[in-house]
Order: C-alpha cells, then structure tokens, then sequence
C-alpha cells in the first residue's frame, strides 16, 4: 500500500496529534511563565523563607527525569490530592509547565540580575516605590533581556511534550504509534512525525524571533539586532 | 538669616560601612536658590553624604529636615521627599528602554499620577530647558554622555524638587561634553535653583557656588566662599589639595 496516501487518509488524526501537541506545549509555557516570573522576583528580591522555598522547588523539579515527574503526579500526586478525575492531558499541561517554571525562573532570575544597579538606584531617586520600580523599569528590560533564552523553552517543552505519550494523552506521538500499530508501516510513519516536529519546532522558534526583533530596543541588547 | 529661608537642613551625618567609618559628623544649612559646591579627595564621603541625604543610604546616626519635616525615618514618606530632592549621578542611570522623553515622563505618570498629555507636556518643557528636546525619541544609547546627563537633569528637574543633588555629574565626561553640562547647571544656578555639587570642576565651584565645603575624612575641614577659602590665608586644606591635583595635571 502507498506509504502517501495512509498518510493522507490519517491526516485529521494526525492533525488532531498536532492540535493537541501544541495545546500541552502552550498551557505549559503559559504555566510555566505564570508562576516562573513571580518565583523569580521572589527569589531576587524576596525574603529568605522566600528564596528557600523558591530554590527547593527549583531543585525538585530541575531534578527529576520528566518522566518520573509525569508517573509520580499522574499515579501519585493528583490522586492523593483527590484529583485523580483529571484527565491525561490536564496533568501532562500542569507537569511540564511546573517544571517548565522552575527552568524560567532561572531564566527571568538571571535576567533580572543582569539590569544594573543603577536603574533601580535611579527609580528609587525619583520616588518610585520599589513595586513601581520593579514594574515600571526593571521588569520591562529583563523580559527583553530574557527573550533570546526563554525562546529556548519553546523547543524543550515542545519536545518533552511527548512523553506525555506514557499516560495516554492522544498527543502526536501517541497517534503515530497508533498508525504504525494498524498499518506496520514503521519508518515512514516515524519520519513523517519526525518532520512534523521539525516544522513545529522551525516555525514556533521563528515566531519568537520576529518578537524579539519587535520589541528591540536600540543600543539595548536583546541578541536579535 | 531668616530661618524661612533654609530648604534643607543636615544635622550630625555619620555613616560606616564595615568598619570603615566614612561620615564622621556632618551638618550644614542650605538656603532657598543656594549652590553648595563639595569638593575634596577621593573616599572622603562626599558621594554618601549625598545619598544620605535622600536615604538612598540611609545614614547611622544624624538628621535631615526639608522644609521643616524630617527626612530620616519618614518610613514609607520618603517616597514623597525623594520626589522634591532630584538627584543627578555620576553615570547618568537614564532608563535605558526608554527614549529621552519617556525618561522624563515615567516618574510624572507612575510617582505624580499625571495625565498622559500633561506628562508629555511637562517633559518637553523639561527637555527644553536643557536643550535636548531635538531628541526627545532616541533611546540613551543614541545619546553621547553629556546629552545623556542632560536627559538625566531634565528627569530631576520634571518632579519640581527643592534642591537637586548633583553626584560628580561630568566625571564621566571628556573636556567638550563636560562644558555642554557645566552650562546647564550654571543656568539652573542663575534661575534659583538649589543645588548640591559634588564635583572636582574648580572653575564650576568658583563662579557658580555661593559656599564651598571642603571635606577631608569624612568632615567638612574648611568651609566658605570660594573666594575666602582659595584667598583668605586662614584657610590652608583646600587650597594644599589643589596644588596637589594641579601639579599631577602638570606632569
């Protein structure tokens, strides 16, 4: 049978693998920014019961393979929590982005770091409160500062995001195992999923680029001038 | 002197770092419309006692008065007082995503609360007056460093401090750049404005300040008009240590 046309007659599933990929990678990168900005500001400017806190989390979840991660709340955690109805792709989404946030808050920590003293020293003159400060001046420079490396989070989570496939969410992957299951067709099918994410990959790191160049700012480095 | 007059009023400053005890008692007076010029070596505390005096280092002991209401130990009102004592540093510290009239414009909507178009209004005139408003749209790092120091005196003047703190405002700059600032400064001098200097432009100290404080060790050593300290054989200190940069300048 003609390798193109099962793959035509898969497409909507295929699609589908897509759609529900992309969805995983855009929750978590939405999580993972949600609560990895406020864990960084915490831990740069937070007290000490704040930074430690900040910096277990940061150290639990830097530190497991993410597939342990995923069984451990999949199985454990969100049952034991009595959230054991959630579905597959809710807990796979909240995993990745909650290792997600550990990884940006280092990433918007070192940004932040990397302002110079001077402008918090200047708001600070001119009777800005340090909340004012840290909104006004120094978060808008650390998220330009921040762009070129959090882009980087986009290819992680877009590639962690299979193994989601180990709980059953019906993302790429598991489609594709699906079709070489029922056709055995196994290396072009792979390829072609191969390529999907290639394109995905491509497309999105590209779309954060043009974003970068959006927001530069002459004479302030943001690594896309 | 009428008591009315003074704007500011440093009483007893003392400020250690470490062991390393930089203020050892400073106090002094300034008047409406006055310029005080500090002048003195490196690591004498001239720098801190600026910050002290707006407690962007809040000092260990002694007391600052604006106006008749007390600086230190203001709590969360020294958010109030920061706005009527400008300061103007060393290295500019303009915001560096912000073009010049943003720059100016920033502490007028997020500290005064003004409208858009009333900022903007504001800041103009602002950057007018230091002659920068040709530039209004570029970012800092499109500035040399005297326009970027002008943008800096622009943003104190916007918030209509009492007395602005001008901390070694053209030691980054070369000769040409220094005298484009120097102008500025002189102009605002001329228009009433208070002014606290510390700089080592001697030429700027004598036809600008109405006093000078010599300060050595973290205490003001000599204090005077220029004049009297530079001529008057009682004072001996300053004018030891300008013979000493004199001479440097002359190798």
């Amino acid at each position: 049978m003609d390798v193109l046309s099962i793959l035509i007659d898969w497409l909507p599933y295929l699609l589908s693998g897509v759609a529900s990929t992309l969805g995983l990678v855009l929750a978590a990168l939405t999580l993972g920014l949600l609560l990895g900005l406020p864990m960084a500001l915490g831990q740069v400017y937070g007290s000490r019961p704040v930074r430690w806190v900040v910096g277990v989390y940061v150290w639990f979840f830097r530190g497991l393979p993410i597939l342990v991660l995923l069984f451990l709340f999949w199985f454990g955690i969100f049952p034991g929590l009595g959230l054991g109805d959630l579905s597959a792709f809710v807990v796979g989404a909240v995993v990745l982005g909650l290792r997600g946030a550990a990884y940006q808050s280092q990433i918007f920590r070192g940004a932040i770091q990397s302002v110079g003293e001077g402008q918090m020293i200047a708001a600070r003159s001119l009777g800005m409160s340090r909340v004012t400060a840290i909104r006004s001046v120094i978060l808008p420079q650390a998220m330009r500062i921040a762009l070129p490396g959090w882009s980087n989070e986009y290819p992680n989570i877009l590639t962690d995001s299979a193994v989601c496939y180990a709980i059953g969410v019906v993302e790429l992957l598991t489609i594709t195992a699906r079709m070489v299951t029922q056709t055995h067709i196994t290396m072009p099918i792979y390829l072609a999923t191969a390529g999907i994410f290639i394109i995905l990959n491509y497309g999105g790191l590209k779309a954060l680029h043009r974003l970068e160049k959006r927001i530069a700012i002459p004479g302030f480095g943001t690594g896309a001038m | 002197m009428n008591d009315n007059d003074i704007v500011l009023r440093v009483e007893d400053i003392h400020k250690s770092f470490g062991g390393n005890e930089v203020l050892r008692g400073v106090s002094f007076d300034v008047r409406r419309g006055e310029t005080k010029v500090f002048i003195g070596p490196s690591g004498t505390g001239k720098s801190t006692l600026l910050r002290c005096i707006n407690q962007l280092t809040p000092p260990d002991r002694g007391k600052v008065w604006l106006d008749g209401e007390e600086v230190t130990n203001s709590g969360a009102r020294i958010n109030y007082f920061r706005q009527k004592i400008g300061m103007v540093f060393q290295n500019f510290f303009l915001f560096d995503h912000l073009t010049a009239l943003k720059n100016v414009e920033l502490a007028l909507l997020r500290v005064r609360g003004m409208g858009k178009a009333e900022a903007r209004a504001k800041a103009l005139t602002e950057l007018r007056q230091v002659g920068m408003e040709d530039w209004a749209d570029h970012y800092p790092a499109e500035l040399s460093g005297g326009q970027a120091q002008r943008v800096s005196i622009a943003r104190a003047l916007a918030m209509d401090p009492d007395v602005i703190l001008f901390d070694e405002p053209t030691s980054a700059l070369d000769p040409e750049l220094t005298r484009e600032v120097l102008e500025v400064m002189r102009k605002l001098a001329r228009e009433g404005m208070t002014m606290l200097v510390v700089t080592h432009e001697m030429g700027f100290a004598c036809s600008v300040a109405n006093e000078v404080l010599f300060m050595e060790n973290g205490v003001v050593a000599e204090q005077g008009s220029p004049d009297l300290l530079l001529h008057d054989p009682r004072f001996t200190r300053m004018k030891d240590f300008i013979g000493r940069i004199d001479s440097r300048m002359e190798d």
